[in-house]
């Protein structure tokens, strides 16, 4: 036996920067993405697309692409409907029949028309364009307010007005289970204010573009009749359920796999129409099929984000104290509903309250559908657009009233004492100290310096400008009355005959490097060296349920299941032990590999000779049943709120407008930091997606619904030479909502950006008297201001 | 489609022949025919950069390039840039400073690296930025990517 004397005392590893596990394979190319898989016989699909935003399918030519050699089936929307029903959506509100392949109709530019299966990928995509498709026009439903008026035209027959959801209240006043309004205290809140800041904001369209566009190979065994089906997905459980749904199979004969993914920012929570397909095909056929988008196609037929129009307005005293907000929100989310789009905009209307404790917040949300690409889920779905109304309101209101933007903010901010404080959104805010992260930035960004050396730069003609912002937002969803899959993780945790762990989540990561941070809880929970540690994800036939990584949830929701998992473990390892010891077992404690009574080192046995002893019990200790292996389900009663503070500096050039972000300094607050490498690396890209969405990146349509950011040739997204070196730094206020105090941290990037770099675009310009500019920032819109025009 | 042109490519130090369509494209070349599936297609346009190899040591956006113009090339790619059970100092560079999330752009924002790296040994912050302005990532910000690229500068 070996004394602990021998072994090298371990580092507890939760909180540090331990290097991730995942690299290895990514970094030498050996990783294994769904385009990199080949199964015997696989076939490939392409699909024919509308090039047209809204029309009448009048006729399908596919005689041409059929007789094409190596062609081995072309099936229009309408041939595919009659053994694939409309595909199904999460949410509860009412939906029109959205089919996988168009049947009658198309409605926005890239709905699928047609599918091709050929025996290469090349030929499929020629097939593909040898089918001729006649339609009979429609008018293209592109502006939004117009939309909502039924103009020019009507979508779905039974959405008048193509109001998706019509006119939702909520806030103060207003009963939503009796259905009631009370306008008393709002109206108060503008009866007493002294002043009212109204605007009128646009939080524009995305294409989330996550590097690796969406793929799916289904392969559908005849005789053994079970599917298995890989997908760049976030979420290989809830894929297995609806798979299995729409192609008449049971769960128990589909396993789904995510294999390496490459980025998804929400937009592969979706269960998509070419994922059907191919599964209903491969069923067809009996044959795997491979489909992979290209980037084109990913502009098109991957949902975009955001594209939420927001009419605000703030009620507040001349001393910065806000009375009162209103808002009206129009969502814009395309042609259909996906699997979460109508829920998307509720999640704006749940963070309206900001970081604020203000007595009557009332808002109105409508929903509409245009002719456009659906929206969906994109990094934030729903938070951001809450931010930057808030953050923008905010900023205008100390402007007007010549106060410190910080200053307001502290004004109004909720304070550490009042949580769990519930908003009038219907949220409760689990845990906050938003003046101490508020503190850190202007402290760390020299606040007062960096407004000298804007009154310098401005003294010399130069346009310079400050922007703070403060975000909330909620993370680690569950529980389940909140997520319609379910809000809860599942993890199992197997200690292997020679005292290595095997653990399975239910997370589905695709970067955020949970591979490593579950490694490093469990490495700690047990004792015992990382490397001992193996987590498995992303199949469920190894993984047995699942809920997936979406919402900041990995940590906060998987990552305490798997902690409850590993303690049911490790209490029955603990029995084991002690029989093997005659100890009592509430006396060991796991420390460097060892179990021993506590107070005694160098008397215990190894974690490797407990584990072998409990498969092979003999004697089988009373009560105990062999083997170390157990799982866990876990929801948390409630979701958890990470907050932070970004500041910008910005200057925009006098001459051409362009601006250019000069600083970018950040605080954020997560809880709990399992890995502050991960933690850090997580929030950078948030920032760069959201300093995208403030700066360069917007998703355009013509008047027809033509789509004219189509590739990457139109759609900016950042570059390396986009960005100064972020400035960053953290509060740690745990959650009391799981045992873990993680609060999630993937999306929080992109709340402070958009706003902090429009507040200092404003600054920038203030001089000029613009008091908004809407996102993007283009350079012709500030040139424009800066020439005596608008924004 | 049916005329086929044999080629002869040196890939990771090997010799290659085969009868190719002319327009299949480089990057499919080397993942469906060699099945070296380490470079990605980011993009159909030519913007990503996920593609990157090296072609007779120059750093080449292999979405570009038809198999058939780099008959008699020497190309480089992920795969080959160690030697077996190895890693390149940029290889270490994205692991030691975590230059990478989703792992999708970065065999090919590596190769970008390298050949950065190849014509300006020590480059400044802002020349990293600007060498690797035709890669893009969507996950990291390039913040790590940039200090995975100063790390290996410092390596030499």
């Amino acid at each position: 036996m070996t004394s602990i004397a021998d072994r090298p005392t371990l580092p507890k590893l939760i909180g540090e920067r331990v290097k991730r596990r995942e690299d290895p394979r990514l970094i030498q190319g050996r990783a294994t993405y769904v385009d990199d898989l080949k199964v015997a016989g696989m076939l490939h699909l392409a699909f024919k697309r509308s090039d047209i935003a809204h029309g009448k399918i009048r006729s399908i030519d596919i005689a041409a692409a059929a007789a094409m050699p190596g062609v081995e089936l072309v099936i229009t929307g309408a041939q595919l409907a009659e053994f694939l029903a409309p595909m199904p959506i999460g949410t509860p509100f009412p939906s029109p029949a959205h089919y996988a392949v168009a049947t009658d109709t198309v409605r926005y530019q890239g709905e699928p028309v047609a599918v091709v299966v050929a025996s290469d990928r090349y030929l499929a995509r020629d097939a593909a364009d040898a089918i001729e498709v006649e339609f009979d026009p429609l008018p293209a439903v592109i502006n939004l307010e117009q939309a909502m008026t039924g103009q020019p035209t009507v979508i779905h027959a039974d959405f008048p007005n193509n109001l998706a959801v019509p006119y939702v209240p909520g806030g103060t006043g207003v009963d939503a289970v009796a259905g009631t309004v009370d306008n008393t205290a709002i109206d108060k809140a503008f009866a007493d204010a002294e002043i009212v800041i109204s605007q009128r904001m646009m939080n524009h369209r995305l294409a989330p573009s996550a590097m690796e566009p969406r793929g799916v190979l289904a392969h559908f065994e005849p005789g053994k009749e079970q599917m298995t089906i890989w997908s760049s997905t976030q979420n290989p459980h809830i894929l297995k359920t609806f798979i299995a749904a729409m192609t008449g199979l049971s769960e128990t004969q589909v396993r789904a796999i995510a294999p390496e993914v490459g980025g998804g920012f929400g937009a592969k929570i979706n269960i998509y129409g070419e994922e059907y397909a191919a599964a209903a095909l491969s069923k067809k056929l009996g044959v795997p099929l491979k489909w992979v988008e290209d980037r084109s196609e990913a502009f098109q037929a991957t949902i975009h984000g955001r594209d939420i129009l927001c009419y605000i307005d703030v009620a507040a005293r001349r001393d910065g104290k806000v009375l009162g907000l209103k808002l009206k929100l129009i969502a814009d989310i395309g042609a259909y509903n996906m699997l979460l789009t109508a829920a998307i905009p509720t999640l704006t209307m749940l963070m309206l309250n900001g970081t604020y404790d203000i007595p009557a917040v009332r808002a109105e949300l409508t929903e509409v559908f245009t002719n456009k690409t659906p929206t969906d889920a994109y990094r934030g779905a729903g938070r951001p657009e809450a931010a930057y109304f808030v953050e923008r309101a905010m900023d205008m209101l100390a402007r007007e009233l010549g106060m410190d933007p910080a200053d307001v903010r502290k004004k109004n901010f909720i304070q550490p004492s009042q949580f769990p404080y519930a908003t009038q959104m219907g949220a409760v805010y689990d845990s906050g100290d938003y003046e101490k992260a508020l503190n850190l930035a202007l402290k760390n960004a020299n606040w007062d310096g960096l407004k000298a050396e804007r009154d310098r730069a401005r003294s010399e003609g130069r346009l310079v400008g400050l922007g703070l912002a403060f975000y909330v937002e909620v993370c680690g969803l569950g529980p389940s009355a909140s997520l319609p899959t379910g809000g809860w993780e599942h993890a199992g945790v197997t200690i292997e005959r020679g005292g290595k762990i095997t653990a399975t989540t239910g997370s589905s990561p695709h970067g955020q490097g949970n591979e490593t941070t579950f490694a490093q809880m469990l490495a700690d929970q047990f004792s015992i060296p990382m490397s001992d540690v193996t987590i498995l994800h992303g199949d469920t036939g190894v993984v047995k349920q699942g809920i997936g990584t979406f919402g900041s949830r990995s940590q906060a929701v998987g990552g305490t299941v798997l902690m409850l998992a590993g303690d049911k473990v490790k209490k029955k390892m603990a029995k084991f032990a002690a029989a093997m010891m005659d100890a009592n077992e509430n006396d060991l404690v796991f420390e460097n590999g060892m179990i021993s009574v506590k107070g005694s080192p160098g008397t215990g046995k190894s974690f490797a000779e407990v584990a072998s002893y409990a498969y092979v019990p003999v004697p089988l200790p009373a009560g105990l049943e062999p083997g170390l292996s157990d799982e866990a389900f876990w929801e948390p009663e409630n979701n958890t709120y990470p907050f932070g503070c970004h500041i910008a500096m910005l200057e925009i050039d006098r001459e051409t407008g362009e601006p250019k972000l000069l600083k970018l300094v950040a605080v954020d607050d997560c809880g709990t930091v399992i890995n502050p490498m991960i933690v850090e690396g997580q929030v950078h890209g948030g920032l760069a997606q959201g300093i995208g969405q403030a700066m360069i990146e917007e998703v355009v349509y013509d008047e027809d619904g033509q789509l004219i950011t189509g590739s990457f040739m139109d759609y900016a997204i950042p570059r390396a030479t986009d960005f100064p070196w972020f400035e960053m730094d953290k509060t740690v206020t745990p959650t009391p909502v799981n045992p873990l105090g993680a609060k999630g941290v993937g999306e929080a990037g992109t709340l402070g950006s958009t706003p902090c770099i429009v507040n200092a675009a404003v600054d920038a310009l203030s001089g000029f008297g613009v008091k908004h500019i809407d996102m993007m920032l283009r350079p012709e819109k500030l040139w424009n201001i800066i020439n005596g025009g608008t924004a | 489609m049916s005329t086929r042109v044999p080629v002869t490519i040196t890939v990771n130090g090997k010799v290659r022949t085969a009868e190719v369509e002319p327009r299949l494209l480089l990057v499919h070349f080397l993942r469906e025919n060699l099945g070296l599936t380490g470079t990605h297609v980011g993009c159909d346009t030519s913007q990503c950069g996920a593609c990157t190899i090296m072609v007779d040591g120059q750093s080449a956006k292999s979405c570009t390039i038809f198999a058939v113009q780099a008959d008699g090339c020497n190309l480089q790619t992920i795969e080959g840039l160690a030697p077996e059970g190895g890693l390149h100092a940029m290889q270490e560079g994205f692991w030691e400073e975590h230059g990478l999330q989703c792992g999708y752009c970065t065999p090919g924002m590596i190769m970008s690296g390298v050949d950065l790296l190849n014509e300006n040994p020590n480059p400044s912050e802002a020349e990293i930025r600007k060498g690797i302005d035709g890669n893009f990532c969507r996950c990291t910000g390039y913040q790590h990517i940039v200090k995975a690229i100063q790390y290996a500068a410092k390596k030499g």
